[in-house]
């Protein structure tokens, strides 16, 4: 990894670009987010806990063999309790937002973002999930994202930020008055938050499920090729 | 399948998808590198867990915490008004919430009771019930109290704002923290803007009548700009410092500022 990364540096960046999947940057910042994202929703599940509004159990493997725990079982979150969940979830979303707000600004500068992502329509996403379905998808250049990848990528990118508005509205409802006008009022905050949270997880699963499926997707994620 | 309606491009790409797995097994190194990455999602979890007990990582949340308090000092505006709810809103009964049950509340004696002043005060004269119940500018609000245990309700609670006492008794604003110590062990610490914002008050009633024993008699500091550990109840002293006097949670691990 170390002769990889020395490469990588030293070849002249314009060459680099050609020859990587991804540029650094985006390498960097993709694994930032997904560290920031873990911990945000582990730690979420452990302040969730402390209520578990919506009354469900979790099913969790122990030496008396499964047993259903109250809310989502303890050893699936992180912080111990609700105080130390709290302070992970509060010390990571600096991570997480100042991650996301860097890549919107880099995407924006090197113009990246338009080409990559867009245009997708919905007959472009229905052939090609057609596609994938049937597996004639093709992954000969994992540069260009498909249809469906560009939606679901778009999806996650805009989860996060609804995640992030609820979340304002969750932890400041006073000083954060659009945040809470935007989430219909403070109790709806919750829902909000908790549903886009379950939709970032599932994002979470096909996504890594499909990069399982083609590995060169993760090695160009990590080396950039 | 019909292999002959498969375009080239995705034949290639299955020949070289199945290429490159077989070269990742044959290679021990790569095997290992595989591995774990297949692994990356329990591997965070693992040390997650593993190193939430870690001084060192504690050490850090703790400085993020204390930094969280000033982004929410300065993200603290003075103008901004918790919203007023219609009495109509108000949920009955109203939760009950402390760190016991609710028959161990403190049962505070009114006729004996004194309020008892201390630091930066000019005028430290203890304060019967009598005296507080006349203090000027008493208002009922209609507030949402929010629980950092993740659930809200509304009540009205009423009596003068706590700016207005402070005032009174020659208190020096320009110290930083404010702080409580209650009847039943409880104690606690706010900023001196939050403790002068117009919404902050001494609530000597609920829903217009006397606050009850549960709720926190015979008084209770109301900030519906702060999460309601930051509410103390059975309020028996107050006192203004500069040196940070912490709270009974926040000395715990929840976030001194709890604004909202």
């Amino acid at each position: 990894m170390t002769t990889d990364t020395l490469a990588d540096t030293g070849t002249p960046a314009a060459a680099d670009d050609r020859a990587s999947v991804h540029p650094l940057w985006l390498r960097l910042m993709h694994w930032v987010n997904a560290t920031a994202v873990v911990l945000m929703i582990l730690s979420g599940w452990r302040i969730y806990d402390a209520t578990n509004f919506l009354h469900f159990n979790t099913p969790v493997l122990t030496s008396h063999g499964i047993v259903w725990q109250w809310g989502i079982a303890a050893p699936y979150t992180l912080g111990g309790w609700l105080g130390g969940g709290l302070q992970w979830h509060f010390a990571a979303m600096w991570l997480l937002v100042t991650n996301a707000v860097l890549y919107a600004i880099i995407s924006v500068v090197t113009r990246r973002f338009v080409p990559q992502f867009l245009p997708v329509g919905p007959k472009s996403i229905v052939r090609d999930l057609i596609a994938a379905l049937k597996g004639h998808l093709s992954h000969a250049d994992i540069r260009h994202y498909n249809a469906v990848q560009k939606t679901a990528y778009l999806f996650a990118m805009a989860d996060i930020v609804v995640l992030v508005i609820s979340g304002c509205a969750l932890w400041k409802s006073v000083q954060f008055a659009w945040a809470r006008f935007l989430t219909f009022g403070y109790e709806p905050a919750r829902y909000i938050h908790f549903t886009a949270m379950a939709l970032l997880c599932a994002f979470i699963v096909v996504h890594v499920v499909m990069a399982l499926l083609v590995p060169k997707t993760i090695k160009a994620m990590i080396w950039g090729r | 399948m019909d292999d002959r309606k498969i375009p080239d491009d995705i034949k290639k790409d299955r020949e070289a998808i199945l290429r490159e797995a077989s070269g990742l097994l044959k290679d021990p190194a790569k095997r290992r590198l595989f591995g774990n990455i297949l692994t990356l999602g329990g591997l965070s979890i693992a040390t997650g867990i593993l190193i939430k007990d870690h001084n060192s990582v504690q050490t850090i949340l703790n400085t993020m915490s204390r930094f969280n308090d000033g982004v929410q000092g300065t993200i603290f505006n003075p103008n901004s008004r918790s919203p007023i709810y219609p009495k109509s809103m108000i949920n009955n009964p109203f939760r009950f919430n402390a760190f016991y049950q609710v028959a161990q509340a403190p049962v505070v004696d009114g006729s004996t009771y004194k309020l008892m002043l201390s630091g930066q005060i000019r005028d430290k004269r203890p304060w019967t019930l009598p005296q507080l119940y006349a203090l000027p500018d008493q208002i009922s609000q209609v507030t949402r109290h929010i629980c950092v245990e993740g659930w809200s309700e509304i009540g009205e609670w009423g009596g003068p704002p706590l700016s207005v006492f402070l005032k009174m008794v020659g208190a020096d604003l320009t110290c930083k923290y404010v702080g409580f110590k209650c009847a039943d062990g409880y104690y606690e610490s706010i900023d001196m803007p939050s403790a002068l914002h117009p919404q902050t008050l001494m609530a000597f009633t609920f829903r217009e009548h006397t606050i009850p024993t549960y709720y926190g008699y015979p008084f209770k500091i109301r900030i519906p700009t702060k999460l309601g550990y930051k509410n103390p109840k059975h309020v028996t002293e107050i006192f203004v410092t500069n040196d940070f006097p912490g709270g009974y949670w926040v000395d715990q691990g929840y976030n001194w500022f709890g604004g909202s």
